[in-house]
Protein backbone atom coordinates (compact mmCIF):
# COMPACT_ATOMS: atom_id res chain seq x y z
CA UNK A 1 0.00 0.00 0.00
CA UNK A 2 1.14 3.71 -1.03
CA UNK A 3 1.97 6.22 1.42
CA UNK A 4 -0.65 7.88 -0.06
CA UNK A 5 -3.36 5.47 0.84
CA UNK A 6 -1.86 5.04 4.37
CA UNK A 7 -3.02 8.90 4.95
CA UNK A 8 -6.31 8.33 4.49
CA UNK A 9 -8.85 9.35 7.04
CA UNK A 10 -11.90 7.48 6.35
CA UNK A 11 -14.21 10.24 8.82
CA UNK A 12 -13.39 12.67 6.74
CA UNK A 13 -13.66 11.16 2.99
CA UNK A 14 -17.94 12.08 1.54
CA UNK A 15 -20.63 9.10 1.83
CA UNK A 16 -19.50 8.71 -1.95
CA UNK A 17 -15.73 8.61 -1.19
CA UNK A 18 -15.95 6.45 1.91
CA UNK A 19 -18.34 3.75 0.21
CA UNK A 20 -15.98 3.82 -2.93
CA UNK A 21 -12.84 3.32 -0.35
CA UNK A 22 -14.79 0.05 1.65
CA UNK A 23 -15.13 -1.68 -1.63
CA UNK A 24 -11.57 -1.01 -2.16
CA UNK A 25 -10.96 -2.36 1.62
CA UNK A 26 -13.00 -4.92 1.46
CA UNK A 27 -10.59 -6.01 -1.70
CA UNK A 28 -8.11 -6.01 0.60
CA UNK A 29 -9.52 -8.23 3.03
CA UNK A 30 -9.09 -4.79 5.75
CA UNK A 31 -11.41 -6.25 8.29
CA UNK A 32 -11.03 -3.01 11.18
CA UNK A 33 -11.16 -0.12 8.10
CA UNK A 34 -14.25 -2.07 6.77
CA UNK A 35 -16.01 -1.94 10.65
CA UNK A 36 -14.78 1.80 11.21
CA UNK A 37 -16.64 2.69 7.89
CA UNK A 38 -19.51 0.57 8.78
CA UNK A 39 -19.50 2.75 11.74
CA UNK A 40 -18.85 6.10 10.19
CA UNK A 41 -22.08 5.72 8.04
CA UNK A 42 -24.02 4.46 10.72
CA UNK A 43 -22.76 7.76 12.44
CA UNK A 44 -23.73 9.78 9.16
CA UNK A 45 -27.09 7.81 10.03
CA UNK A 46 -27.57 5.51 6.93
CA UNK A 47 -29.93 3.09 7.73
CA UNK A 48 -27.94 -0.43 8.55
CA UNK A 49 -29.90 -2.12 5.39
CA UNK A 50 -28.50 0.64 2.97
CA UNK A 51 -24.91 0.29 4.42
CA UNK A 52 -25.32 -3.07 4.03
CA UNK A 53 -26.45 -3.37 0.70
CA UNK A 54 -24.48 -0.63 -1.12
CA UNK A 55 -21.11 -0.39 0.76
CA UNK A 56 -20.76 -4.05 1.99
CA UNK A 57 -22.67 -6.80 -0.62
CA UNK A 58 -21.94 -3.26 -3.61
CA UNK A 59 -17.91 -4.43 -2.57
CA UNK A 60 -18.50 -8.21 -2.33
CA UNK A 61 -20.01 -8.20 -5.86
CA UNK A 62 -16.82 -6.75 -7.06
CA UNK A 63 -14.65 -9.90 -5.83
CA UNK A 64 -17.04 -12.35 -6.44
CA UNK A 65 -17.21 -11.48 -10.09
CA UNK A 66 -13.35 -10.94 -10.35
CA UNK A 67 -13.05 -14.34 -8.54
CA UNK A 68 -15.34 -15.44 -11.28
CA UNK A 69 -12.91 -14.29 -13.84
CA UNK A 70 -10.00 -15.50 -12.42
CA UNK A 71 -8.43 -11.97 -11.16
CA UNK A 72 -9.22 -13.45 -7.58
CA UNK A 73 -8.11 -16.26 -5.64
CA UNK A 74 -9.96 -18.37 -2.71
CA UNK A 75 -7.64 -16.58 -0.58
CA UNK A 76 -8.16 -13.11 -1.40
CA UNK A 77 -12.10 -13.93 -1.03
CA UNK A 78 -11.86 -15.51 2.33
CA UNK A 79 -10.26 -12.10 3.53
CA UNK A 80 -12.97 -10.06 1.83
CA UNK A 81 -15.90 -11.97 3.59
CA UNK A 82 -13.76 -12.09 6.87
CA UNK A 83 -13.95 -8.13 6.73
CA UNK A 84 -17.68 -8.15 5.34
CA UNK A 85 -18.15 -10.96 8.47
CA UNK A 86 -16.78 -7.77 10.54
CA UNK A 87 -18.68 -4.98 9.22
CA UNK A 88 -21.78 -7.77 8.98
CA UNK A 89 -21.38 -8.25 12.73
CA UNK A 90 -21.86 -4.49 13.56
CA UNK A 91 -24.78 -4.46 11.37
CA UNK A 92 -26.91 -8.15 12.02
CA UNK A 93 -28.79 -6.79 15.32
CA UNK A 94 -29.38 -3.23 14.18
CA UNK A 95 -30.72 -4.83 10.70
CA UNK A 96 -33.36 -7.13 13.15
CA UNK A 97 -34.25 -3.30 15.06
CA UNK A 98 -34.72 -1.39 11.80
CA UNK A 99 -37.02 -4.14 10.21
CA UNK A 100 -34.90 -4.29 6.84
CA UNK A 101 -36.78 -6.08 4.05
CA UNK A 102 -36.77 -10.05 4.40
CA UNK A 103 -36.29 -12.13 1.09
CA UNK A 104 -36.81 -15.45 2.53
CA UNK A 105 -35.67 -17.96 4.99
CA UNK A 106 -33.29 -20.11 4.00
CA UNK A 107 -31.66 -23.83 6.35
CA UNK A 108 -28.42 -24.45 4.96
CA UNK A 109 -25.57 -27.03 5.83
CA UNK A 110 -22.33 -29.50 4.92
CA UNK A 111 -23.44 -33.25 4.06
CA UNK A 112 -22.68 -36.13 5.92
CA UNK A 113 -19.13 -36.96 6.06
CA UNK A 114 -17.90 -33.72 4.95
CA UNK A 115 -16.19 -30.76 7.36
CA UNK A 116 -15.59 -28.47 4.81
CA UNK A 117 -17.35 -25.56 5.40
CA UNK A 118 -15.83 -22.53 3.44
CA UNK A 119 -18.18 -22.39 0.78
CA UNK A 120 -21.19 -22.62 2.71
CA UNK A 121 -19.95 -19.72 4.69
CA UNK A 122 -19.63 -17.42 2.18
CA UNK A 123 -23.08 -18.66 0.74
CA UNK A 124 -24.31 -18.07 3.83
CA UNK A 125 -23.32 -14.74 4.44
CA UNK A 126 -23.85 -13.00 0.54
CA UNK A 127 -27.65 -14.75 1.44
CA UNK A 128 -27.59 -12.91 4.25
CA UNK A 129 -26.32 -9.91 3.03
CA UNK A 130 -28.95 -9.90 0.18
CA UNK A 131 -31.51 -9.81 3.26
CA UNK A 132 -32.50 -13.81 3.67
CA UNK A 133 -32.42 -15.42 6.70
CA UNK A 134 -30.06 -17.99 6.80
CA UNK A 135 -30.34 -21.16 9.80
CA UNK A 136 -26.62 -22.44 8.94
CA UNK A 137 -26.75 -26.17 9.95
CA UNK A 138 -22.84 -26.48 10.02
CA UNK A 139 -21.06 -29.33 8.76
CA UNK A 140 -21.92 -33.49 8.56
CA UNK A 141 -25.23 -33.14 8.62
CA UNK A 142 -27.24 -36.53 8.65
CA UNK A 143 -30.66 -36.89 6.37
CA UNK A 144 -32.16 -36.36 10.26
CA UNK A 145 -30.26 -33.02 10.79
CA UNK A 146 -31.87 -31.36 7.76
CA UNK A 147 -35.62 -32.82 8.02
CA UNK A 148 -35.62 -31.66 11.64
CA UNK A 149 -34.26 -28.03 10.60
CA UNK A 150 -36.60 -27.77 8.23
CA UNK A 151 -39.73 -28.72 9.98
CA UNK A 152 -38.52 -26.27 12.70
CA UNK A 153 -37.65 -23.20 10.92
CA UNK A 154 -40.10 -23.89 7.62
CA UNK A 155 -37.38 -22.03 5.43
CA UNK A 156 -38.05 -21.37 1.51
CA UNK A 157 -34.85 -22.41 1.09
CA UNK A 158 -33.15 -25.90 1.41
CA UNK A 159 -29.45 -25.55 0.61
CA UNK A 160 -26.70 -27.95 1.16
CA UNK A 161 -22.98 -28.03 0.13
CA UNK A 162 -20.08 -30.91 -0.52
CA UNK A 163 -16.70 -30.55 -1.59
CA UNK A 164 -15.87 -34.10 -1.94
CA UNK A 165 -16.45 -36.63 -4.36
CA UNK A 166 -17.42 -39.25 -1.97
CA UNK A 167 -19.65 -37.35 0.02
CA UNK A 168 -22.14 -35.42 -2.22
CA UNK A 169 -23.93 -38.41 -3.37
CA UNK A 170 -25.37 -37.59 0.07
CA UNK A 171 -27.32 -35.02 -1.19
CA UNK A 172 -29.57 -37.21 -2.79
CA UNK A 173 -30.31 -39.40 0.22
CA UNK A 174 -31.66 -35.69 1.24
CA UNK A 175 -33.62 -34.93 -1.27
CA UNK A 176 -34.97 -38.73 -1.88
CA UNK A 177 -36.22 -38.30 1.67
CA UNK A 178 -37.79 -35.29 0.94
CA UNK A 179 -39.60 -37.48 -1.44
CA UNK A 180 -40.84 -39.72 0.26
CA UNK A 181 -42.36 -37.58 3.30
CA UNK A 182 -44.31 -35.56 0.40
CA UNK A 183 -42.30 -32.11 0.91
CA UNK A 184 -39.89 -31.88 -1.75
CA UNK A 185 -42.14 -29.36 -3.43
CA UNK A 186 -42.68 -27.53 -0.46
CA UNK A 187 -38.84 -25.94 -0.30
CA UNK A 188 -36.55 -24.94 -2.96
CA UNK A 189 -33.42 -27.21 -3.01
CA UNK A 190 -30.30 -25.76 -4.22
CA UNK A 191 -27.03 -27.40 -4.27
CA UNK A 192 -23.13 -26.60 -4.23
CA UNK A 193 -19.58 -27.48 -3.93
CA UNK A 194 -16.49 -27.63 -6.13
CA UNK A 195 -16.98 -31.23 -7.77
CA UNK A 196 -20.34 -30.58 -8.46
CA UNK A 197 -21.81 -29.30 -12.01
CA UNK A 198 -24.87 -28.56 -13.52
CA UNK A 199 -25.45 -32.33 -14.67
CA UNK A 200 -25.77 -33.70 -11.36
CA UNK A 201 -27.95 -31.18 -9.35
CA UNK A 202 -30.52 -32.35 -12.13
CA UNK A 203 -29.91 -36.38 -11.75
CA UNK A 204 -30.25 -35.67 -7.54
CA UNK A 205 -33.57 -33.94 -8.25
CA UNK A 206 -32.42 -30.27 -6.95
CA UNK A 207 -33.75 -27.19 -8.13
CA UNK A 208 -30.67 -25.74 -8.99
CA UNK A 209 -26.56 -26.06 -8.67
CA UNK A 210 -25.08 -22.96 -7.80
CA UNK A 211 -21.85 -22.22 -8.68
CA UNK A 212 -20.40 -20.22 -6.35
CA UNK A 213 -21.77 -17.61 -3.70
CA UNK A 214 -23.09 -15.13 -5.92
CA UNK A 215 -24.92 -17.44 -8.16
CA UNK A 216 -26.85 -19.05 -5.57
CA UNK A 217 -27.93 -15.57 -4.15
CA UNK A 218 -29.06 -14.98 -7.20
CA UNK A 219 -30.80 -18.13 -7.80
CA UNK A 220 -32.69 -17.80 -4.39
CA UNK A 221 -33.43 -14.93 -5.37
CA UNK A 222 -35.07 -16.21 -8.85
CA UNK A 223 -37.18 -19.23 -7.20
CA UNK A 224 -38.44 -16.17 -4.58
CA UNK A 225 -39.82 -14.00 -7.07
CA UNK A 226 -41.45 -16.98 -8.83
CA UNK A 227 -43.04 -18.06 -5.83
CA UNK A 228 -43.97 -14.43 -4.92
CA UNK A 229 -45.38 -14.06 -8.31
CA UNK A 230 -47.26 -17.51 -8.02
CA UNK A 231 -48.69 -17.13 -4.94
CA UNK A 232 -50.18 -13.55 -5.93
CA UNK A 233 -51.28 -15.33 -9.46
CA UNK B 1 14.06 -50.03 -25.47
CA UNK B 2 14.10 -46.39 -23.64
CA UNK B 3 14.26 -46.42 -20.09
CA UNK B 4 12.20 -43.64 -18.58
CA UNK B 5 13.79 -41.72 -15.58
CA UNK B 6 12.05 -40.20 -13.40
CA UNK B 7 11.98 -36.27 -13.46
CA UNK B 8 12.60 -34.14 -10.22
CA UNK B 9 9.16 -33.57 -8.57
CA UNK B 10 9.38 -29.58 -10.13
CA UNK B 11 9.35 -30.94 -13.63
CA UNK B 12 6.44 -33.61 -12.83
CA UNK B 13 4.56 -30.66 -11.39
CA UNK B 14 4.57 -28.27 -14.28
CA UNK B 15 5.26 -30.40 -17.21
CA UNK B 16 4.31 -34.30 -16.24
CA UNK B 17 6.30 -36.63 -18.00
CA UNK B 18 6.53 -37.76 -22.03
CA UNK B 19 5.86 -41.10 -23.04
CA UNK B 20 9.13 -42.76 -24.16
CA UNK B 21 7.36 -44.14 -26.76
CA UNK B 22 8.16 -48.26 -25.82
CA UNK B 23 5.32 -50.47 -25.36
CA UNK B 24 1.52 -51.22 -26.70
CA UNK B 25 -0.26 -49.97 -23.91
CA UNK B 26 0.33 -46.50 -22.59
CA UNK B 27 -0.86 -45.26 -19.10
CA UNK B 28 -2.06 -41.97 -18.71
CA UNK B 29 -1.27 -40.89 -15.18
CA UNK B 30 -1.16 -37.88 -13.02
CA UNK B 31 2.68 -36.28 -12.18
CA UNK B 32 2.07 -37.48 -8.78
CA UNK B 33 1.83 -41.02 -9.44
CA UNK B 34 4.89 -41.12 -11.76
CA UNK B 35 7.84 -42.05 -9.21
CA UNK B 36 5.38 -44.90 -8.30
CA UNK B 37 4.40 -46.37 -11.45
CA UNK B 38 8.28 -46.36 -12.89
CA UNK B 39 9.36 -48.06 -9.86
CA UNK B 40 6.32 -50.61 -10.50
CA UNK B 41 7.06 -50.76 -14.05
CA UNK B 42 10.74 -51.71 -13.32
CA UNK B 43 10.37 -54.07 -10.65
CA UNK B 44 7.52 -55.87 -12.59
CA UNK B 45 9.02 -56.20 -16.08
CA UNK B 46 6.16 -54.06 -17.46
CA UNK B 47 7.99 -53.10 -20.47
CA UNK B 48 4.97 -53.37 -22.93
CA UNK B 49 3.23 -50.41 -20.86
CA UNK B 50 4.53 -46.82 -21.83
CA UNK B 51 4.01 -44.22 -19.08
CA UNK B 52 3.16 -40.41 -19.68
CA UNK B 53 1.90 -37.85 -16.78
CA UNK B 54 -0.25 -34.87 -17.11
CA UNK B 55 1.54 -32.17 -15.40
CA UNK B 56 0.76 -33.27 -11.57
CA UNK B 57 -0.20 -29.88 -10.45
CA UNK B 58 -4.06 -30.23 -12.15
CA UNK B 59 -4.16 -31.74 -8.43
CA UNK B 60 -5.47 -28.27 -7.20
CA UNK B 61 -7.71 -27.14 -10.71
CA UNK B 62 -9.59 -30.61 -10.97
CA UNK B 63 -11.76 -28.84 -13.20
CA UNK B 64 -9.08 -29.19 -15.96
CA UNK B 65 -8.52 -32.81 -15.48
CA UNK B 66 -11.46 -34.37 -17.30
CA UNK B 67 -10.48 -31.98 -20.76
CA UNK B 68 -6.52 -32.71 -19.97
CA UNK B 69 -7.31 -36.50 -20.03
CA UNK B 70 -9.74 -35.88 -23.31
CA UNK B 71 -6.75 -34.47 -25.31
CA UNK B 72 -4.21 -36.26 -23.86
CA UNK B 73 -6.24 -39.83 -24.95
CA UNK B 74 -6.94 -37.96 -28.24
CA UNK B 75 -3.44 -37.22 -28.92
CA UNK B 76 -1.49 -40.78 -28.14
CA UNK B 77 -4.71 -42.88 -29.34
CA UNK B 78 -3.29 -44.13 -32.58
CA UNK B 79 0.49 -44.76 -31.76
CA UNK B 80 -1.19 -46.94 -28.59
CA UNK B 81 -3.16 -50.47 -28.87
CA UNK B 82 -4.70 -49.45 -25.07
CA UNK B 83 -4.61 -47.01 -23.07
CA UNK B 84 -5.50 -46.38 -19.01
CA UNK B 85 -6.07 -43.62 -17.19
CA UNK B 86 -4.25 -43.76 -14.10
CA UNK B 87 -6.40 -41.44 -12.37
CA UNK B 88 -9.01 -41.88 -9.59
CA UNK B 89 -12.28 -39.30 -9.78
CA UNK B 90 -9.75 -36.81 -7.95
CA UNK B 91 -12.55 -34.34 -7.50
CA UNK B 92 -13.93 -34.33 -11.48
CA UNK B 93 -17.44 -35.03 -9.27
CA UNK B 94 -17.85 -37.57 -11.74
CA UNK B 95 -16.59 -35.86 -14.93
CA UNK B 96 -13.83 -38.18 -15.75
CA UNK B 97 -14.97 -41.06 -15.60
CA UNK B 98 -18.06 -39.91 -18.23
CA UNK B 99 -15.12 -39.29 -19.85
CA UNK B 100 -13.25 -42.31 -19.76
CA UNK B 101 -16.91 -44.35 -20.55
CA UNK B 102 -16.95 -42.35 -23.98
CA UNK B 103 -13.67 -42.48 -24.94
CA UNK B 104 -13.53 -46.03 -24.31
CA UNK B 105 -10.65 -46.54 -21.81
CA UNK B 106 -10.79 -47.52 -18.31
CA UNK B 107 -9.43 -45.50 -15.25
CA UNK B 108 -8.89 -46.65 -11.59
CA UNK B 109 -11.68 -46.52 -9.39
CA UNK B 110 -11.97 -44.75 -5.89
CA UNK B 111 -12.36 -40.97 -5.26
CA UNK B 112 -8.42 -39.90 -5.07
CA UNK B 113 -4.88 -41.11 -4.98
CA UNK B 114 -4.58 -41.61 -1.19
CA UNK B 115 -7.68 -43.59 -1.27
CA UNK B 116 -6.34 -46.49 -3.53
CA UNK B 117 -2.77 -46.15 -2.11
CA UNK B 118 -4.97 -47.06 1.08
CA UNK B 119 -6.85 -49.31 -0.66
CA UNK B 120 -10.17 -48.82 -1.67
CA UNK B 121 -12.18 -51.19 1.07
CA UNK B 122 -9.66 -50.06 4.09
CA UNK B 123 -10.85 -46.54 2.71
CA UNK B 124 -14.04 -46.64 2.75
CA UNK B 125 -14.56 -48.41 5.85
CA UNK B 126 -12.30 -46.15 7.74
CA UNK B 127 -15.13 -43.16 7.82
CA UNK B 128 -12.50 -40.79 8.67
CA UNK B 129 -14.10 -37.41 8.42
CA UNK B 130 -11.87 -35.25 10.11
CA UNK B 131 -8.43 -36.58 8.23
CA UNK B 132 -6.67 -34.65 5.77
CA UNK B 133 -4.06 -37.04 3.94
CA UNK B 134 -0.91 -36.95 2.24
CA UNK B 135 0.85 -38.95 0.22
CA UNK B 136 4.92 -39.18 -0.55
CA UNK B 137 5.08 -37.05 -3.64
CA UNK B 138 2.57 -34.56 -1.61
CA UNK B 139 5.00 -34.49 1.34
CA UNK B 140 7.53 -33.67 -0.43
CA UNK B 141 5.34 -30.74 -2.63
CA UNK B 142 3.93 -29.82 0.09
CA UNK B 143 4.33 -25.47 -0.38
CA UNK B 144 3.08 -26.40 -4.09
CA UNK B 145 0.54 -28.10 -3.61
CA UNK B 146 -1.30 -26.76 -0.32
CA UNK B 147 0.12 -23.91 1.23
CA UNK B 148 1.03 -21.58 -1.33
CA UNK B 149 -2.29 -22.39 -3.13
CA UNK B 150 -4.71 -21.41 -0.29
CA UNK B 151 -2.78 -18.41 0.25
CA UNK B 152 -1.18 -19.58 3.81
CA UNK B 153 2.56 -18.18 2.39
CA UNK B 154 0.87 -15.05 2.49
CA UNK B 155 -1.94 -15.28 5.12
CA UNK B 156 -1.09 -17.60 7.67
CA UNK B 157 -4.10 -16.66 9.37
CA UNK B 158 -6.68 -17.87 7.26
CA UNK B 159 -4.99 -21.36 8.65
CA UNK B 160 -8.14 -22.18 10.55
CA UNK B 161 -10.83 -20.90 8.41
CA UNK B 162 -8.93 -24.22 5.84
CA UNK B 163 -7.89 -26.72 8.56
CA UNK B 164 -10.18 -25.94 11.79
CA UNK B 165 -12.59 -29.25 10.98
CA UNK B 166 -9.70 -31.40 10.91
CA UNK B 167 -8.06 -33.03 13.49
CA UNK B 168 -5.46 -35.41 12.42
CA UNK B 169 -2.91 -35.23 8.46
CA UNK B 170 -2.61 -38.87 8.00
CA UNK B 171 0.73 -39.64 6.07
CA UNK B 172 0.66 -42.41 3.95
CA UNK B 173 3.71 -43.69 2.91
CA UNK B 174 4.41 -45.31 -0.11
CA UNK B 175 8.32 -45.52 0.58
CA UNK B 176 9.91 -46.29 4.18
CA UNK B 177 12.12 -42.90 4.47
CA UNK B 178 11.96 -41.31 7.63
CA UNK B 179 13.36 -38.00 6.70
CA UNK B 180 9.55 -37.83 4.60
CA UNK B 181 8.13 -38.84 7.92
CA UNK B 182 10.19 -36.06 9.81
CA UNK B 183 8.69 -33.66 6.98
CA UNK B 184 5.38 -34.46 6.82
CA UNK B 185 5.01 -34.54 10.97
CA UNK B 186 6.60 -30.66 10.30
CA UNK B 187 3.67 -30.33 7.45
CA UNK B 188 0.61 -31.54 10.77
CA UNK B 189 2.79 -29.02 12.85
CA UNK B 190 2.28 -25.78 10.67
CA UNK B 191 -1.59 -26.84 10.04
CA UNK B 192 -2.13 -27.18 13.37
CA UNK B 193 -3.04 -30.86 13.22
CA UNK B 194 -2.20 -34.54 14.75
CA UNK B 195 -0.12 -36.52 13.22
CA UNK B 196 -0.50 -40.50 11.77
CA UNK B 197 2.05 -42.38 9.69
CA UNK B 198 0.93 -45.10 7.99
CA UNK B 199 2.37 -47.56 5.86
CA UNK B 200 0.21 -47.94 2.91
CA UNK B 201 2.92 -49.19 0.26
CA UNK B 202 1.43 -48.92 -3.42
CA UNK B 203 -2.01 -50.33 -2.08
CA UNK B 204 -4.60 -50.86 -4.46
CA UNK B 205 -2.67 -48.79 -7.47
CA UNK B 206 -0.34 -52.34 -7.69
CA UNK B 207 -3.49 -54.66 -7.76
CA UNK B 208 -4.89 -52.60 -10.63
CA UNK B 209 -1.71 -52.01 -12.65
CA UNK B 210 -1.39 -55.63 -12.07
CA UNK B 211 -4.99 -56.49 -13.32
CA UNK B 212 -4.08 -54.40 -16.70
CA UNK B 213 -0.27 -55.38 -17.44
CA UNK B 214 -2.00 -59.29 -17.22
CA UNK B 215 -4.30 -58.42 -19.94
Amino acid sequence: MSDEEDDIILSELNDEELVQQMFDDLYDGLKEEIEEGVNILLERKWEPYRILTEALVGGMTIVGADFRDGILFVPEVLLAANAMKGGMAILKPLLAETGAPRMGKMVIGTVKGDIHDIGKNLVSMMMEGAGFEVVDLGINNAVEAYMDAIKEEEPDILGMSALLTTTMPYMKVVIDTMVEMGIRDDYVVLVGGAPLNEEFGKAIGADAYCRDAAVAVETAKEFMSRKHNQLSA
Amino acid sequence: MTTQTTPDDSALTKNGLAPSGDGRVLLLACGALAREILDLKQRNGWDHMDLTCLPAILHVHPEKITDAVRDAVAKHRDAYATIYVVYADCGTGGLLQAACEELGVEMVPGPHCYAFFDGLAAFGNRDEVTAFYLTDFLVRQFDSFVWKPLGLDRHPDLRDMYFGNYETLVYLSQLDDPALVDLAQQHADRMGLAFEHRKSGYGDLETTLQGWAKR
